[in-house]
């Protein structure tokens, strides 16, 4: 398995959208480490013939009747939100200048 | 009328219907106890402010006799993972500080649609990420046996509200033991129902397959009303079983009348029952085994073989699930919001946010998660962690054809002193491989007091655990088992509590 190195672990907060310090990069490293190679003994009963588990109760799909329910109303909806126009949520830029 | 809150909701419903108690009294009482114990305890992060209003508009439906159940003007506290539309809800974290959820979890809809009167909302490891209550983003819940030691977790703060009677009963969430191990940790009894049991809509998902909510209490009747209260299908949720379910109630009953337990086959999991347990909690463990074989019942020892992987699995699908769950929290529907200086991109705004958001252990698991789920990892991982789960429902399933129920310790330990384990994630998650597989299969568990440690005087869990969908044995099996511990002891563990003030 690959190792859990600063790089790594900078990688993977990059795709989970966590700015982490140099410092939490460093200690997410060493722990990450021996935290992957405890898990890793799953792989040695793992085998083929095993089918995995995604669901603990077997459920199909689930539908529900296709009539109009109560929603929220926008209000409500933004309500919570750290910026909103009124109708809509508020961000900063989508695109940075590089893009 | 002794000390109020020293009553259990089933005993506090009956002075309702006699007539000797109001709501407004009950809630009082309980509103006291809070004031006095709080500042020491901490099982709360925030309190209804209307309280009393509810439990007057409570009194004056049953003075017209519109009451809405047995349970109508019961005080009941709510773990801060259940939304709520009249009280701050944040799962314990800053990064949600301050919101208040625009619709209330179907939990928590069923429980004011009977009249139960929410007293607050309680403290947890932050999204339920822990074992000890220390990861809550706001602040530490004290054990009320033993201020210096955890009162588990993630639920912690409803375990230490009920075992302090701060509350008569609480609600929990159970993704790896969090109702089970704390209900362990401070003398009280707690229930994780059949995956699918009860409703998760509006309940701040950690791991979707493995997440259920339950009951927090004194006694097993108690879990059993609040269970059958919150309990049932619920169109919100894809997941929920839409079968009917037998009356909780009626089966604790059923239990605490039972001469004793002749007929029951009881399997003990070997896996469940390793060498690193406690000496106190073997020897209350080997006890309980031996009160059920003199009173009927026939103990079966069983393999579950693939146990052993368990926590491994766990916590492969947990950080998995939990790191696509916690993708919500980006910044721009709800919560806190950080933007850094000059001209920052969405994109550096969420970072940023979820970096000051999140505290230690989140973010641990949402980095490994992410591992766990990336191209080229995804079948050594998750993968082959669901494939444990086949094998532990398969290990479970092969014993509940030989046994009707299994026990186990519910922690291999007592309550842990603060601060024990916060250094090392890894020794925190051990503690929970009696507990985890559980989850995993999906199975309903129970836990409840089985007497207190010789040596730290602490109390000692046991766990039982029935087949899906046989919730109903557990409460039967734990009412009758209640008995017999009172029997022999001549006091019920949570009797023993600390006054804490």
């Amino acid at each position: 398995m690959s190792e859990m190195t600063p790089d790594a672990v900078r990688h993977l907060a990059g795709l989970a959208r966590i700015a982490l310090s140099d410092e939490e990069v460093a200690r997410l490293a060493g722990e990450l480490g021996a935290i992957v190679e405890a898990v890793e003994s799953v792989q040695s009963v793992a085998t083929d013939d095993v089918p995995p588990t995604s669901h603990p109760v077997p459920l199909g799909n689930v539908f529900r009747d296709d009539v109009v329910g109560e929603t929220l109303t926008t209000e409500e909806a933004s309500a919570g939100a750290p910026d909103h126009d009124g109708t809509r949520f508020r961000v900063t830029a989508i695109l940075g200048e590089e893009q | 009328m002794s000390d109020i809150t020293a009553l259990s909701a089933s005993e506090l419903a009956e002075s309702l219907t006699a007539g000797d108690l109001s709501s407004v009294d009950i809630t009082q009482a309980h509103l006291d106890r809070i004031e006095a114990t709080e500042g020491i305890v901490g099982s709360f992060l925030a309190r209804s402010e209307t309280a009393l209003d509810t439990a007057q508009q409570s009194d004056d439906r049953r003075k017209k006799g519109e009451a809405r159940s047995l349970l109508d003007g019961i005080p009941v506290a709510i773990k801060d993972v259940l939304c709520t539309t009249d009280m701050v809800t944040t799962a314990g974290s800053r990064i949600l500080e301050g919101w208040i959820p625009p619709y209330d979890a179907t939990v928590v809809r069923k429980l004011r649609e009977s009249g139960l009167v929410p007293l607050g909302k309680t403290n947890m490891d932050e999204f339920a990420m822990g074992s000890s209550t220390e990861h809550s983003g706001y602040h530490v819940t004290k054990n009320p046996w033993d201020t210096s030691r955890a009162p588990g977790g993630s639920g912690g703060g409803s375990a230490a509200a009920v075992a302090a009677r701060q509350a008569p009963v609480a609600i929990g969430s159970d993704t790896g033991g969090s109702i089970r191990q704390p209900a362990a940790f401070t003398g009280t009894v707690g229930v994780k129902p059949t995956y699918g049991g009860v409703s998760r809509y509006g309940v701040i998902a950690l791991a979707s397959s493995l997440d259920q909510v339950g009951p927090v209490s004194r006694t097993v009747r108690d879990s059993a009303i609040i269970h059958d209260v919150i309990g049932g299908h619920d169109p919100h949720d894809s997941t929920s079983i839409p079968t009917p379910w037998a009356s909780m109630t009626e089966a604790a009953d059923t239990g605490a009348r039972a001469a004793d337990l002749a007929g029951l086959r009881v399997g003990v999991v070997k896996q469940l029952v390793t060498e690193g347990l406690q000496a106190g909690v073997k020897q209350r463990f080997d006890e309980a085994l031996e009160l059920m074989a003199a009173h009927g019942a026939e103990i079966i020892e069983v393999d579950a073989p693939h146990c052993e992987y368990a926590v491994a699995a766990y916590y492969l699908v947990l950080p998995a699930e939990a790191s696509s769950n916690l993708a919500k929290f980006d910044s721009v529907r709800f919560g806190l919001r950080v933007t850094p200086e000059g001209n920052p991109t969405v994109e550096d705004v969420m970072a940023a946010t979820r970096d000051q958001g999140f505290g230690d252990e989140v973010k641990r698991r949402i980095i490994l998660g992410t591992y766990a789920l990336s191209a080229g990892y995804y079948d050594a991982y998750y993968g082959s962690a669901q494939k444990v789960r086949t094998l532990i429902q398969r290990d479970f399933a092969q014993a509940f054809e030989k046994v009707d129920v299994l026990v186990s310790p519910s922690a291999p330990t007592t309550a842990f002193p603060l601060g024990a384990k916060l250094d090392d994630p890894l020794a925190m998650w051990v503690g929970d491989l009696t507990t985890i597989p559980v989850n995993l299969a999906g199975i309903p568990g129970m836990s409840l007091p089985m007497g207190l440690d010789p040596e730290d005087g602490l109390p000692v869990g046991l766990q039982l655990m029935a087949p899906a969908y046989e919730d109903a044995r557990l409460y039967q099996a734990g009412a009758t088992l209640e008995r017999l511990f009172f029997e022999r002891d001549g006091y019920v563990v949570s009797s023993r509590t600390p006054e804490v003030v």
